[in-house]
């Protein structure tokens, strides 16, 4: 029997940890299935992050130094190269690693810290051959970054999320050419000042309202023809063009890898891809709580972070013998506001929510209500689903609180 | 001087080689790609079928039925996943009924057992999810699944592992009559051999008129496929098909052997042999054609699309023929070839001996071979036994299969040896899943390159020019 088990060593298992440990849990095992802790950042090693938290511009492996020097110094207990299997609903965790073989542990808390993948090609069906050189981004990026190998020298991008920008600068700066990089949407998923830092210092184009329908080649890539799409993202076929290249790189969206998170019966909501979560990110399965990219997709990792503290404290008070409270109350969007983080509160205390919005949208009013009384509204120049949004409700406004709704108004 | 040299590692070439292995035989495969079962082998159904469709007296009817029967020992014998599921063909108005009605008598008449009508109500028992729209079906509880590449792989291994040779990147560019056979040659090597077998799939006209027979052709049909997650494999338990018509079998729904849910195919010819580009149309047909058959399926839950083609013969049937003393065509052998294939070696052997062939029984001979899949099924227990024994069966590689360092240790080091990505894809399953190698690729091109001795740069996805790696980046090179 252990206290804390925490599936997955990055950035948010390892906040998750220390948090937990500096509110008194001692006994904590992080399970991780790489060789290393740090997750994605260890190959993420462009900079940027830690801009909020730490307030300096860190490197994705600096960023998890930071955490995992602490952890090393806390002795707290971690399994690298340990991937675990199954999860059940009253927390017993198989997991496998070259030491101890398939072993199963009980556990009284859990915390779910799997991050996410990648959406693959199959995902998108394009029409053509199937050779060598089409990548997801990450990967590409783990090519580079970690084993020291170039995928490809001449690179077409389909879709710009963060590591699809990120990448069009890396290879570029490894001597490839990046001929476009392609997006299905009018707009980014990207953060904007990745697209200045990434493709427009670079001269890379970015093509709008543009998707890959063919992809050419025998053994290895030749070329992909790409052609605008109309309001309904059908393909015109007129506007088709030709871009002879050797390597298809997809940036097309990151799905949270919550394999686990279903055997343990946890709900799961449709808009995130994660567990249903309370403030506390306590899932629907008591003891069961979820942070980072595998509750919901991040632009940042300071945000994981953040997160992540939330459910080890969390996890140390129900260690503690403290249970979620009866109240219930959801957390519902309008549609122009995709999801929120939590989903429902049980607390009457000051909660943050994180939320995302459906498409760009300008000068904005963004209201939280209680039935028809308005708890709080807040103004925004621009929202775009590819960067986060927080408003914070006091537990005072919570007093008589029944059900949350989030609207967003343009002005 | 081989005795028998056989040129085409798909699912017909591998079970004559299979088949061969008992007796005291020098045997050689030749393969003109990177590894066995590259060609219709690797993308078709993968359905077992009852028997019911081809022509009653057909060499197709007869080696279909003959063949079906035989599968599930085969599958067992090679450790190769097989199930039999049983198929439906669906009709959906009164002109359905009537080819059903045929379907049932012509089954009837080629042997299949078991075969039965049944009406809407039974239908919606056996299949809840199908479209309210389907009336009936024909019921064949004999209709099976099974993995054809598998199928391959292990009828190759259990062929070398008693003395066949098998010879890669091997493209046979000529075949001259010798003394006492013939000399088969390919650009770089000439081997001689007393037999030589063609089951050359959709090039098979090509090799018969390097022997000097131009009696058939050959035309590639092309059929496209969509995988569903396996969230998706339970949809439907059987195999369901619509009823057939001149160009095929039209879009089945199946799940696979692995779980997943498979839809398709098109069928359309084309003229080029080398083209297995998938394309919208055909996207558009295979998902309008499923929702007819089967209105909830979640086409979001494609993991990937693939394209297969059909060895088309002149004929109209199975083109099993000896054109010359000592040369045989397996030709043709589009469906039901995989459901026909352990009765077409059979076929084939039996006319190699009837020409002088002399079979005689290995004394060492052992017909079955470990599954491949032996880790994956372990009970706990016994994983942990063979993880003390190989650490590296505690090593997963692949997490969305969950496929070990150790499993992919023996897809390289076991016959038919795995020599890139995508062989180890079809031995092991890794990169099979919902990243589609995204997170282990990296790692198996390392464990590939070190275990073959190759630089990581010259690992390739399926040989030849499929190169993943263009050379060291700025700072590797300094390493």
């Amino acid at each position: 029997m252990r206290d804390l088990v925490i599936i997955g060593g990055g950035p948010a298992g390892m906040s998750a940890a220390i948090a937990a440990y500096e509110s008194g849990v001692r006994d904590i095992l992080i399970l991780e299935r790489d060789e290393h802790l740090g997750g994605i950042l260890q190959q993420c090693i462009h900079n940027g992050f830690g801009l909020h938290k730490f307030g300096e511009e860190l490197t994705g492996p600096e960023y998890a130094w930071k955490y995992e020097k602490t952890i090393r110094q806390l002795g707290l207990e971690v399994k690298q190269n340990t991937m675990v299997l199954d999860l059940s609903e009253d927390k017993v965790i198989t997991a496998t690693n070259q030491d101890d073989g398939v072993f199963q542990l009980q556990a009284r808390a859990v915390i779910l810290a799997m991050g996410c993948r990648e959406r693959s090609k199959g995902a998108l069906n394009i029409a053509g051959s199937r050779p060598a050189g089409i990548y997801s981004a990450g990967t590409a990026q783990k090519l580079i970054n970690m084993k020291g190998y170039l995928p490809g020298r001449n690179v077409v991008i389909l879709g710009s999320g963060d590591i699809g920008l990120i990448m069009a600068r890396r290879m570029t700066l490894e001597g490839a050419k990046v001929h476009a990089v392609c997006e299905l949407m009018p707009y980014s998923g990207g953060l904007a000042r990745n697209i200045e830092q990434c493709l427009h210092d670079f001269d890379i184009p970015l093509k709008l309202s543009h998707t890959v329908v063919e992809i050419h080649g025998k053994d290895r890539v030749e070329g992909v023809t790409v052609a605008q799409v109309d309001e309904n993202r059908k393909p015109i076929w007129e506007t088709r063009e030709y871009i002879p290249c050797d390597t298809l790189l997809l940036s097309v969206g990151l799905i949270p890898e919550n394999e686990l998170s279903k055997t343990a019966g946890v709900d799961l909501c449709s808009a995130t891809n994660g567990a249903v979560v309370d403030q506390d990110r306590q899932t629907s399965v008591a003891g069961v709580f979820a942070c980072g990219n595998v509750l919901h997709v991040h632009d940042l990792v300071d945000f994981v972070s953040q997160e992540a503290e939330i459910a080890g404290h969390a996890a140390a008070e129900y260690l503690g013998g403290s249970q979620a409270g009866s109240l219930k109350i959801p957390i519902r969007t309008d549609g122009k506001i995709r999801y929120t983080v939590p989903q429902i509160i049980t607390a009457k205390k000051d909660v943050t929510v994180y939320f995302r919005v459906s498409n760009v949208y300008q000068n904005v009013k963004i209201t939280v209500s209680d039935a028809d009384k308005v708890l709080l509204s807040k103004k925004k120049r621009k929202v775009a689903p590819g960067e986060m949004e927080t408003v914070t409700i006091t537990g005072e406004q919570l007093e008589n609180a029944t059900e949350l709704t989030f609207t967003l108004e343009v002005m | 001087m081989y005795d028998v040299v056989i040129i085409g590692a798909g699912v017909v070439g591998g079970l004559t080689a299979y088949t061969l292995a008992k007796y005291d035989l020098k045997v050689c495969i030749l393969e003109k790609e990177n590894d066995v079962a590259m060609g219709s082998t690797k993308a078709n159904s993968a359905i077992v079928h009852a028997g019911f469709d081809a022509a009653p007296g057909s060499l197709k009817a007869q080696l279909n039925v003959r063949g079906a029967k035989m599968m599930k020992s085969l599958c067992q014998a090679l450790g190769v996943k097989y199930r039999q599921n049983g198929s439906l063909v669906v009709g959906f108005d009164e002109d359905d009924r009537k080819v059903i009605t045929s379907l049932l008598e012509r089954g009837k008449r080629n042997g299949v057992e078991q075969l039965q009508v049944i009406d809407k109500q039974q239908l919606q028992q056996l299949e809840p999810n199908l479209s309210d729209n389907a009336l009936c079906a024909l019921w064949a509880p004999t209709g099976a699944i099974v993995c054809p590449y598998e199928l391959t792989i292990a009828s190759i291994g259990n062929a070398m592992d008693h003395g066949a040779e098998l010879k890669c990147n091997f493209a046979v560019n000529s075949i001259t009559e010798a003394e006492d056979g013939y000399l088969v040659a390919s650009e770089t090597e000439q081997l001689r051999s007393r037999f030589v077998i063609n089951c050359a799939g959709v090039y098979s006209d090509e090799i018969a008129k390097l022997a000097g027979d131009s009696s058939f052709d050959i035309h590639p049909r092309k059929g496209e496929y969509i995988l569903l997650d396996k969230e998706c494999g339970s949809l439907v338990s059987h195999t369901i098909f619509r009823v057939p018509s001149k160009m095929g079998k039209g879009i089945l729904i199946t799940p696979t052997v692995d779980g997943n849910l498979l839809l398709g195919p098109t069928s359309v010819d084309i003229p080029d042999k080398s083209n297995k580009n998938t394309s919208e149309a055909g996207f558009a047909e295979i998902i309008a054609k499923s929702r007819e058959s089967l209105p909830s399926v979640p086409l979001g839950k494609a993991i990937t699309s693939f394209c297969g083609l059909r060895s088309v013969g002149s004929t109209g049937d199975f083109i099993i023929t000896s054109p010359k003393k000592g040369f045989v065509n397996a030709a043709g052998i589009e469906s039901p070839g995989l459901s026909a294939s352990p009765a077409i070696a059979e076929y084939i052997i039996d006319m190699l001996e009837k020409q002088g062939l002399v079979l005689t029984a290995k004394s060492d001979y052992i017909p079955t071979r470990p599954p491949m899949h032996t880790f994956r099924e372990a009970s706990l227990e016994e994983k942990n036994k063979i993880i003390r024994k190989n650490p590296a069966y505690g090593k997963i590689i692949c997490r969305c299969e969950g496929i070990t360092e150790g499993e992919i240790l023996d897809a390289i080091h076991c016959n038919p040896q795995a020599r890139d990505l995508d062989g180890i894809k079809r031995r092991t399953r890794a990169q099979m899943g919902r990243c589609q190698g995204g997170f282990c690729g990296p790692s198996i091109m390392e464990l590939l390159a070190r275990e073959l001795g190759i630089p990581y740069e010259s690992v390739t996805k399926s040989g030849g020019a499929s190169v993943l790696t263009v050379g060291k980046t700025k700072g590797g090179q300094q390493v």
